[in-house]
C-alpha cells in the first residue's frame, strides 16, 4: 500500500495503480475519453490531467502511476482549465449534429461538454470534415464525429486480435479506418460501437431506429451460443431494437460477439404467430384448441415407442424439464436432444461441462484444443483465450482442422493418432502438457459426433488422467458446447443413453416412427421419417416448420422468463423483454395445456410452478454457481473470497455507466442508499454492503428492484427503518413534495411509471403492499400471467436476494431462503385467488 | 495479411540489400526494417508507393498491411503516386522563406506547373512546397530527388530546371560556390 | 572570438576530405583506446567536469544523462544519436555528419561505452540522403580499420554503429517519437514514466543524443573535461556550433564559445545584419521552437542557455534566424505555425487540434481579418496548448506566437487597424 494524498485527503492505495484508479478508488471521478480498464492505456486524448504537487505541468492521470508521498490535486483552477481546454478542442472539428446522431443520449462527448465544457465556441474557422469509411454491415461509420481516442484500434489489435484498424496520416489529417475500408474481420467487431466514445462508430442496422431514452431495457442472457453472454435487450413496443453487453466478469467481460448482438433482427421475421394444421398438404391457420387436441388424438392413437421427442438448440431449461416429464409420464423413450448425433454416454455432468469456467482460463497455463474451432463457436471464449495467452505467454497446441485463432498455437495435425501419441509421450507436446502445473483440454462438438468419438473420448479420458488436466485443485478437462440449450437439456436427462439421433433417423427411415415431437429442433433431416406426423413447437418458419403437420408457434429467447444453462453449468436467468407475436405462447405454457388435455395432472399455475418443481427434482441447479461442483471449491478459496459468491450483476451499460459516473450519480446515489438501508457511511461498509449496493446503484435498476422484490422482507425493512428508496423519493420530488405526502394514486404512478409502455392501468388494490401490485397488461393474454412477473419475484432477483441476505453479515437482515420463499408465497395465494 | 497482389518483388540487388539491411536490426524486430525497406522499395519502382509494393514489404516483414500502411501515410517520403522523373521539392519553411522562397517557387509554378503535386506537361516534373529542409544557412533551397540545390535566386532555379530538361549537368549543393555552409569571404 | 587552436570541428566545412584518412591527421581516433581503458567512471566523471548540456535542444546535462543509465552488464543497453535535425534554422548537425563523420563516430563508440551500450543507431532524417551516405562509408571504412566492431579500436569492447534514415517527420526528432520511429512505427511520442533510460528502444535502457553532443564527447575527453568548461560561462561552457539564417550577409555556420554576445556572433561571423544593424527587427535565437526577441534585447544578450532563458527565450538548437526590418513578423511566424501544423504527430488532442487552429488564426491575423480580441483567444489557445500535450511539440508550436505577441502586439493592432480602416 502507498500513502498519498488526493485534495488534501491522505489515502492509501494499492501500490502500482495510476493516478486515475487511485481517484477512483477515493471516491473521485476523473474525466477521460481514451482509458478503458481493459485496454492498454494511450494517454492521447489529455481530458484525465490533473495537478501534481511538484510537478512542473499537469500529467496525464491514466498513464501515470502513483508513488508514496504524492499530492494530487483534481480541482484546481489549471485543472478545470485544461479540461476546458481540452473539450473545446475536441469540439472545434466535432460536427455537432447531436440531433441526427446515433449516439445522442449516451455520448460520452456530450455529457462531458455537459459537465466540464466551455460555455460557447470561439472556432470561427471550418469544421474539417472526413469520409465515411466502410467498415462492413454492421458498423456505421460518421468520421467527422471521431475524436481520435483509438479506442476501436486497440480494441482490434489487443482484444479481438485482429491488426485491420489503424490511424493514417499525421496531424489534423488524421483518420481512422480498416485497410483499403474492408471489413473487420473479426467475429467481436462490433463492440468497438459500445467503445467509441462518440457517435463515429455506430451500429449500422439500428441506425435511425430508435432513440435511447425511448427504449425498454432489459437485463437478461443470450442465446447465440453456450456461452450464455449477459446482455440488455432494448424494445420499442414489441420490436427488439438493439442488443449491448452488460458486464460479467466470470462470462463476457463487457463483450458480446457479432451474432450475439445482431441476432436480434431476426426475431421480427418468418415469426410463427399462429397454431395450424395441415390440411390437404397445406398448413392453414388453426386456432389453440383444435391444434392441441389434434395433438392429443395423435399422441393417444400411437404406441409410445413410435413417437420420437427432439430438442433444439434454443430450448430452455424448463422446457426442456417439461419434455422430460411429458415422455415419461407417456411412457416415450425415443427422446434427444444431441441434433449432431452425438451419442457417449454421459455419466456425469463434468464429462460435457466446460469444468475449469471461463474465469478459469485465467489460470491455466497449457492449453490443449482438441477439434474445434473456438473462434467461431464461442468468440467470447476465444478472447478470454486470447487474453490469457497473450498476457501469460502459454503453450497452445491444437488438433483438428488448423484455424487462425487469433493467438499463436502448435498445429499438431487432423489425425487421431496424434491424440495416442501425445498419451505415449511420442508427441513432443506432450512435455508441455507435462511441465504444466495446470493444463487444460478443450473438446470441440466436432470430437463428439464422430463415429469413433467414443474411442476418442476415452483417449482423452486418459490423457486428462495422464497429465493431471484433473487435479484436487483444478479441473481443467473443458468441453465447449455450442447451443444455449445442451447443457441443460444434459442436465435434465432429454437424450438416450446408448443410442444417438442417428438410430432414431434409422427407425424413421424404416417407417418405425409414426410421430415426431419436435421442439425447435431445426437441423435435422426430417425426410429421414417416412411414415411419421410431425409436430413443431418453434419461433420461426424454419426447416422444422415446413416439414410440420402442426404447428405450436412458441417464444423467443426474448420473449419469456427462462432458465439456460450455459457450457460452464451455470445456472442464469432469461428475462422478458417482448412477448410472443399473434397468439403464440411460452412453451412451458403450451406443453402445461397439453399435460392438461393429456390429465397429467401436474397442476401448475405459473413458471414458478414448473421451477419449484424443477429445483426439487435437480436440486444442484438450485444453488449458487460456485457450489455447484464440489471440485471447484478449493481452487475458489484461493481466489478473493467475494469474487465469486454471486454473479454481479450490473444492467447498466458501458456508457451508461460512464454517464453516472461522470454525473457523480454513483457518488451521491451510493452514499445516499448506504445511509438509507444500512445506516452507514460508504465509507463504514464492508465490502459486502458496498457490492451489494453497486449492484443497484443505477435509479432505475433500484426502482426496479423495489418493484420486482415487493414481498415481505423489503417492506419490512422500508417500514422498519422509514426507508424511502430512491427511484420513488425522487419521483415524489418531480413533483414538488415528500413522498409520505403523496396520494394514493400517486404512489401508485410511482411505482408503474417506469413500465408504462406495457401497462394501461392498475388493478383497485394495487399498491406496495405484501399484496402486490395487480397490473393489467395491454396483451390481454398477459393479464392472466404476467402480472407477478412484472412486479414480484422472479428468480434472479430471489437468488441474488437470498445470497445477499444468507450471507451478509448483518443480522437483522439474515433472512433465510425459506423465508423468502414464504414471503413469496404470501404474496403469490392472493393473485391466484384473484386469477382463478 | 491476407491475399495480396503480387505484382512487385524486389530485383536481384535489392533482394540482397534487403537482406543486409535486416541484419541491422534484432532478429525478433524485423519490423524495425519497414522504412529502410520501404524506401528501397520505392527506390525500384519509380519512386513512388504503389498498393501491391506495400503489401510485398508487408508480407517481406510479415506485419499487417494496415501497420506498414499507417507508416506510408504518416512519413512524408513515401509517395502514393507518381511524381515524374524530378520530383522538386521547395522549402517554404520561415529561413527559407526570409531570403526569397517565393521566388523559386514562382520559377516552379512557371516551369513545371501552377499547381503543387501536378505532373509538368512534359511529365519529367512535379514540384511541392515542403516544411524546413534543415539547409537553412544555404536557404534558399530545393530538394531535387536525393540532392539539395542551395543559396538559390529566381534564376538560379530556372536555370537548373532548364538544365534537367536538357539533360545538362548542374554542380549539385550551393549555387552561389560557397563552400557548404562556411560564410562567403 | 574562439582561436583556431580551440576548434573542434576543424573541417566543419569540408574543406578537407571527410575521409577516415583525413580524419586520422585531424587527429580523430587518436588513442581512442588507452581512453576507454580509464573506464566507465572517469569518462562520465570527465564529462560532468565539462558541464556540456545537451545540443539538441533542452540542454540537459550530458553526464548526468549518461549516469543514469544502468550499469547491470546482462542488460542490453542501447546508444541512440538523434541525427533527425528538422528544427527549422538548424542545420548543424548537417555539416557534422557530412564533414566530419568520424569525430561523431568515435564519440559514438565512446559515450556507447560508458554507457554499458554494445549497439548504437544513428537516426539521420530522410532528406539527408548524401550525407547518409557519407555516414554509411566513414562507418565502413571504421569497421574495416577495426576502430568498431568486435573489439573496437583494440580496447576490448565489441560495439556495432548502425545507421537508420528517417522518411520525412519533424516529430521523430523527439526521442520517443524517434524510437518508435526505429522500431518501425509511426512517430509519435511515448508517454513517460517509462523513461528511455528505463525502457527505450526495444524496451532495453537507452539514451537518445544529439550529433553535436556525441560529436565533441572526443574532444572533451582528449583535452579534459575542464579545458571544455573553460569556455563560456558556469553552466553554459564549451565551444559552440551556431547557425545563423535570414536577413543576414554572409548566412553561416560557425563554432564559437559560448556565450558570445548575439550582436558579436552575427557581426564578426555573419557579415551583420542586412541593412545595417540598426536595421535589425528580431532575432529567433534558438530555433523555430523558441520565442523571439526584439531588437533591444538582441543588443546586450548572450547566447547561452541561461541568458536566453532570463530573456524568455532559449538557446534551443543555436540556430540564430535573422529578420531585419522589412520582414512581416506575421508572416514570418505564420509560417511557423504551418510548419507544427504540418509535423503533428495527430497523436493528442491539444497539438492535433491546436495547431491547425492557430495556424489559421496566425493567416487571418496576418491578413487583417482580424481584431485585438482575436489576438487574445490567440493567446489563449496557445495557453490551452502548453503545457497539455504529451511531448514538446505542443510547447514549441505555442511559444512562437507568444513571443510574437509579447513584443510586437501593439504594432500588430495598429497594423489591424489599419487595415480595417482601409477596407
Ligand atoms: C518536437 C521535438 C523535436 C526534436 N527534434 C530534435 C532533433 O531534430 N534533433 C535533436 O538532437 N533533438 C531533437 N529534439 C530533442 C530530443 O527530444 C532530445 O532531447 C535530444 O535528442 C537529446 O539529446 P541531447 O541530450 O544530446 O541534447 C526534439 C524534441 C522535440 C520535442
Ligand atoms: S504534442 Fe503533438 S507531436 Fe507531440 S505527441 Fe502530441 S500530437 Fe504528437
Ligand atoms: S484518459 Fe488520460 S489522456 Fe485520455
Amino acid at each position: 500500500m502507498v500513502k498519498v494524498k488526493i485534495n488534501g485527503d491522505e489515502c492509501e492505495v494499492k501500490e502500482g495503480m495510476t493516478i486515475l484508479q487511485a481517484c477512483e478508488e477515493a471516491g473521485l471521478e476523473i474525466p477521460r475519453f481514451c482509458y478503458h480498464d481493459r485496454l492498454s492505456i494511450a494517454g492521447n486524448c489529455r481530458m484525465c490531467l490533473v495537478d501534481v504537487e511538484g510537478a512542473p505541468k499537469p500529467v496525464a492521470s491514466c498513464a501515470m502511476p502513483i508513488n508514496e508521498g504524492m499530492s494530487i490535486h483534481t480541482n484546481t483552477q489549471s485543472v478545470k482549465k485544461a479540461r476546458e481546454g481540452v473539450m473545446e478542442f475536441l469540439l472545434i472539428n466535432h460536427p455537432l449534429d447531436c440531433p441526427v446522431c446515433d449516439q445522442a443520449g449516451e455520448c460520452d462527448l456530450q455529457d462531458q461538454t455537459v459537465a466540464f465544457g466551455p460555455e460557447n465556441s470561439r472556432f470561427d474557422e471550418n469544421k474539417r470534415s472526413v469520409d465515411e469509411k466502410h467498415m462492413g454491415p454492421l458498423i456505421k461509420t460518421y468520421m467527422t464525429r471521431c475524436i481520435h481516442c483509438t479506442r476501436c484500434i486497440r480494441f482490434a489489435d489487443e482484444v479481438a486480435g485482429v491488426n485491420q484498424l489503424g490511424a493514417l496520416n499525421r496531424g489534423e489529417n488524421m483518420e481512422i479506418t480498416t485497410y483499403l475500408e474492408k471489413t473487420l474481420d473479426s467475429e467481436m467487431s462490433a463492440n468497438i460501437v459500445d467503445l467509441c466514445p462518440v457517435g463515429a462508430l455506430t451500429s449500422k442496422p439500428y441506425q435511425f431506429e430508435a432513440r435511447p431514452w425511448e427504449l425498454k431495457k432489459t437485463e437478461t442472457v443470450d442465446v447465440m451460443d453456450a456461452v450464455g453472454s449477459n446482455i440488455r435487450v432494448d424494445t420499442y413496443g414489441w420490436k427488439v431494437k438493439r442488443v449491448l453487453p452488460i458486464l460479467n466478469e466470470d462470462i463476457n467481460e463487457e463483450w458480446i460477439s457479432d451474432k450475439t448482438r445482431y441476432a436480434c433482427d431476426g426475431l421480427l421475421t418468418q415469426r410463427l404467430d399462429a397454431p395450424m394444421l395441415k390440411n390437404n398438404g397445406r398448413l392453414e391457420e388453426t386456432d389453440w384448441k383444435l391444434a392441441l387436441s389434434e395433438l392429443k388424438n395423435l399422441i393417444e392413437k400411437t404406441n409410445p415407442d413410435k413417437i420420437a421427442v427432439l430438442l433444439g438448440d434454443f430450448v430452455d431449461t424448463e422446457t426442456a424439464f417439461l419434455t422430460k416429464k411429458i415422455s415419461e409420464d407417456l411412457n416415450i423413450k425415443n427422446i434427444e436432444c444431441r441434433q449432431e448425433g452425438c451419442r457417449i454416454p454421459f455419466n456425469h455432468r463434468s464429462q460435457y461441462l466446460f469444468n475449469s469456467s471461463i474465469n478459469g482460463i485465467e489460470d491455466a497455463d497449457c492449453i490443449l484444443i482438441v477439434g474445434s474451432n473456438v473462434r467461431e463457436e464461442a468468440p467470447i471464449i476465444n478472447s478470454r483465450l486470447r487474453k490469457q495467452v497473450i498476457s501469460k505467454n502459454i503453450p497452445v497446441g491444437l488438433i483438428g482442422e488448423n484455424f487462425d485463432l487469433t493467438f499463436d498455437h502448435k498445429y499438431l495435425g487432423n489425425d487421431v493418432n496424434i491424440l495416442t501419441d501425445l498419451l505415449n509421450e511420442q508427441n513432443s507436446f506432450h512435455e508441455k502438457l507435462k511441465s504444466a502445473s495446470r493444463p487444460m483440454i478443450i473438446i470441440g462438438q466436432s470430437v463428439l459426433n464422430r463415429d469413433d468419438s467414443i474411442q476418442i473420448y476415452s483417449l482423452i479420458e486418459n490423457i486428462t488422467d495422464k497429465f493431471g488436466i484433473v487435479g484436487e485443485h483444478w479441473n481443467g478437462f473443458n468441453v465447449l458446447q455450442m447451443s444455449a440449450s445442451r447443457a441443460g437439456t444434459l442436465d435434465i436427462g432429454c437424450y438416450q443413453r446408448n443410442k444417438s439421433l442417428v438410430d432414431i433417423l434409422n427407425e424413421g427411415n424404416k417407417g418405425n416412427i409414426e410421430l415426431v415431437i419436435s421442439i425447435g429442433a431445426d437441423e435435422i433431416d426430417y425426410s429421414q421419417f417416412k411414415n411419421s406426423k410431425i409436430v413443431y413447437i418453434g419461433t420461426h418458419g424454419d426447416n422444422g416448420a415446413s416439414a410440420a403437420d402442426i404447428i405450436l408457434p412458441s417464444a423467443a429467447y426474448t420473449e419469456k422468463d427462462a432458465i439456460y444453462i450455459n457450457t460452464e453449468g451455470r445456472v442464469q436467468y432469461a428475462n422478458k423483454a417482448s412477448f410472443p407475436p399473434g397468439e403464440a405462447k411460452e412453451d412451458w405454457k403450451i406443453l402445461n395445456q397439453l399435460s392438461e388435455l393429456m390429465s397429467l395432472n401436474w397442476s401448475l399455475i405459473d413458471l414458478d410452478d414448473v421451477r419449484d418443481w424443477l429445483f426439487s427434482s435437480y436440486d444442484f441447479l438450485d444453488v449458487p454457481f460456485a457450489e455447484r461442483d464440489q471440485r471447484f471449491v478449493k481452487l475458489l478459496e484461493n481466489k478473493t473470497k467475494d469474487d465469486n459468491e454471486f454473479e454481479q450483476k450490473d444492467t447498466r451499460t458501458i456508457k451508461e455507466k460512464k454517464y453516472d459516473t461522470l454525473h457523480g450519480n454513483i457518488k451521491s446515489f451510493e452514499e445516499n442508499s448506504a445511509q438509507k438501508i444500512f445506516q452507514l457511511s460508504w465509507k463504514e461498509l464492508t465490502d459486502r454492503q458496498r457490492e451489494y449496493l453497486r449492484k443497484y446503484n443505477h435509479p432505475e435498476t433500484w426502482s426496479e428492484f423495489t418493484e420486482h422484490s415487493g414481498f415481505k422482507v423489503v417492506n419490512d425493512i422500508k417500514k422498519k427503518n422509514n426507508i424511502i428508496l430512491p427511484y420513488e423519493e425522487q419521483y415524489a420530488r418531480s413533483l414538488g413534495k415528500k413522498w409520505d405526502d403523496l396520494t394514493y394514486n400517486q404512489k401508485k404512478w410511482a411505482y408503474t411509471k417506469r413500465n408504462k409502455n406495457n401497462l394501461i392501468g392498475l388493478a383497485d388494490d394495487a399498491d406496495f403492499s405484501p399484496e402486490g401490485i395487480v397490473v393489467i397488461s395491454d396483451n390481454q393474454e398477459a393479464y392472466y400471467a404476467e402480472p407477478k412477473d412484472i412486479f414480484f419475484d422472479n428468480k434472479r432477483i430471489l437468488n441474488s436476494i437470498k445470497d445477499f441476505y444468507v450471507n451478509d453479515s448483518i443480522s437483522r437482515f439474515s433472512k433465510t431462503m425459506a423465508e423468502c420463499s414464504r414471503a413469496r408465497e404470501e404474496i403469490r395465494n392472493p393473485i391466484r385467488e384473484k386469477v382463478s | 495479411m491476407s491475399e495480396q497482389l503480387t505484382t512487385f518483388s524486389f530485383n536481384n540487388k535489392n533482394h540482397e540489400t534487403a537482406l543486409q539491411i535486416l541484419k541491422r536490426y534484432p532478429e525478433a524486430r524485423k519490423q524495425s526494417a519497414v522504412m529502410p525497406l520501404l524506401d528501397l522499395a520505392q527506390r525500384q519502382n519509380d519512386n513512388w508507393l504503389s498498393r501491391d509494393v506495400v503489401e510485398y514489404v508487408a508480407n517481406y516483414l510479415e506485419m499487417p498491411f494496415i501497420r506498414v500502411w499507417e507508416v506510408v501515410t504518416f512519413y512524408s517520403m513515401y509517395y502514393t503516386k507518381y511524381n515524374g522523373k524530378y520530383l522538386v521539392q521547395v522549402c517554404g519553411t520561415t529561413p527559407c522563406w526570409l531570403r526569397g522562397s517565393d521566388q523559386v517557387a514562382k520559377a516552379c509554378k512557371e516551369m513545371i506547373s501552377p499547381e503543387q503535386n501536378t505532373l509538368s506537361k512534359d511529365g519529367l516534373f512535379s514540384w511541392m512546397q515542403v516544411e524546413c529542409l534543415g539547409a537553412c544557412v544555404n536557404a534558399p533551397l530545393v530538394q531535387i530527388n536525393d540532392d539539395y540545390y542551395e543559396d538559390l535566386t529566381y534564376d538560379t532555379t530556372v536555370n537548373i530546371l532548364q538544365s534537367l530538361i536538357d539533360g545538362k549537368k548542374i554542380e549539385v549543393g550551393s549555387q552561389s560556390g560557397r563552400k557548404s555552409s562556411k560564410a562567403v569571404s | 572570438m574562439l582561436k583556431e587552436k580551440d576548434k573542434i570541428f576543424t573541417n566543419l566545412f569540408g574543406e578537407e576530405p571527410w575521409s577516415l584518412q583525413s580524419a586520422l591527421k585531424r587527429g580523430d581516433w587518436d588513442n581512442t583506446k588507452s581512453l576507454i581503458q580509464k573506464g566507465r567512471d572517469w569518462i562520465i566523471d570527465e564529462m560532468k567536469k565539462s558541464e556540456l548540456r545537451g545540443r539538441g535542444g533542452a540542454g540537459f546535462p550530458t553526464g548526468l544523462k549518461w549516469s543514469f543509465m544502468p550499469k547491470d552488464p546482462n542488460l542490453n543497453n542501447y546508444l541512440v544519436v538523434n541525427a533527425d535535425e528538422s528544427e527549422p534554422g538548424t542545420c548543424k548537425d548537417r555539416d557534422m555528419i557530412r564533414n566530419e563523420p568520424h569525430k561523431l563516430i568515435e564519440g559514438c563508440l565512446l559515450a556507447s561505452f560508458a554507457m554499458n551500450a554494445h549497439h548504437c543507431y544513428i537516426y539521420i532524417r530522410g532528406e539527408y540522403f548524401n550525407e547518409a551516405v557519407v555516414l554509411q562509408k566513414a562507418i565502413e571504412e571504421a569497421y574495416e580499420a577495426g576502430l568498431v566492431g568486435k573489439n573496437a579500436a583494440k580496447s576490448g569492447w565489441d560495439f556495432d554503429i548502425y545507421v537508420h534514415r528517417g522518411a520525412g517527420a519533424y516529430i521523430c526528432g523527439e526521442e520517443t517519437a524517434l524510437l518508435e520511429s526505429l522500431e518501425g512505427k509511426k512517430g509519435q511520442p511515448r508517454l513517460k514514466p517509462p523513461f528511455p533510460a528505463n525502457k527505450g528502444l526495444y524496451g532495453s535502457p537507452t539514451t537518445v543524443n544529439n550529433v553535436e553532443t556525441i560529436s565533441v564527447v572526443p574532444a572533451i575527453l582528449k583535452r579534459g573535461g575542464e579545458w571544455f568548461s573553460s569556455f563560456g560561462r558556469p553552466k553554459n561552457t564549451g565551444t559552440k556550433v551556431f547557425c545563423i539564417s535570414g536577413h543576414v550577409n554572409k548566412p553561416c555556420n560557425i563554432e564559437e564559445e559560448m556565450s558570445i554576445p548575439l550582436k558579436e556572433l552575427i557581426e564578426k561571423h555573419a557579415g551583420g545584419v542586412t541593412g545595417g544593424w540598426d536595421n535589425l527587427k528580431a532575432i529567433i535565437p534558438g530555433g523555430s521552437s523558441v520565442p523571439l526577441i526584439p531588437k533591444e534585447i538582441c543588443d546586450t544578450v548572450l547566447m547561452d542557455f541561461d541568458s536566453l532563458s532570463e530573456v524568455k527565450s532559449g538557446l534551443g538548437t543555436a540556430a540564430v534566424i535573422v529578420m531585419d526590418k522589412s520582414t512581416d513578423l506575421v508572416q514570418a511566424i505564420a509560417r511557423l505555425s504551418h510548419f507544427y501544423k504540418h509535423e503533428s504527430c495527430g497523436q493528442c488532442t491539444p497539438c492535433r487540434e491546436g495547431t491547425g487552429w492557430m495556424w489559421r488564426m496566425m493567416e487571418k491575423i496576418g491578413k487583417g481579418n482580424a481584431s485585438s480580441s482575436d489576438i487574445d483567444k490567440l493567446l489563449d489557445v496557445t495557453k490551452q496548448i502548453e503545457g497539455h500535450t504529451i511531448c514538446a511539440l505542443g510547447d514549441a508550436a505555442a511559444w512562437p506566437i507568444q513571443g510574437l505577441f509579447r513584443h510586437f502586439r501593439d504594432e500588430i493592432e495598429e497594423q489591424l487597424i489599419k487595415k480595417t480602416r482601409a477596407a
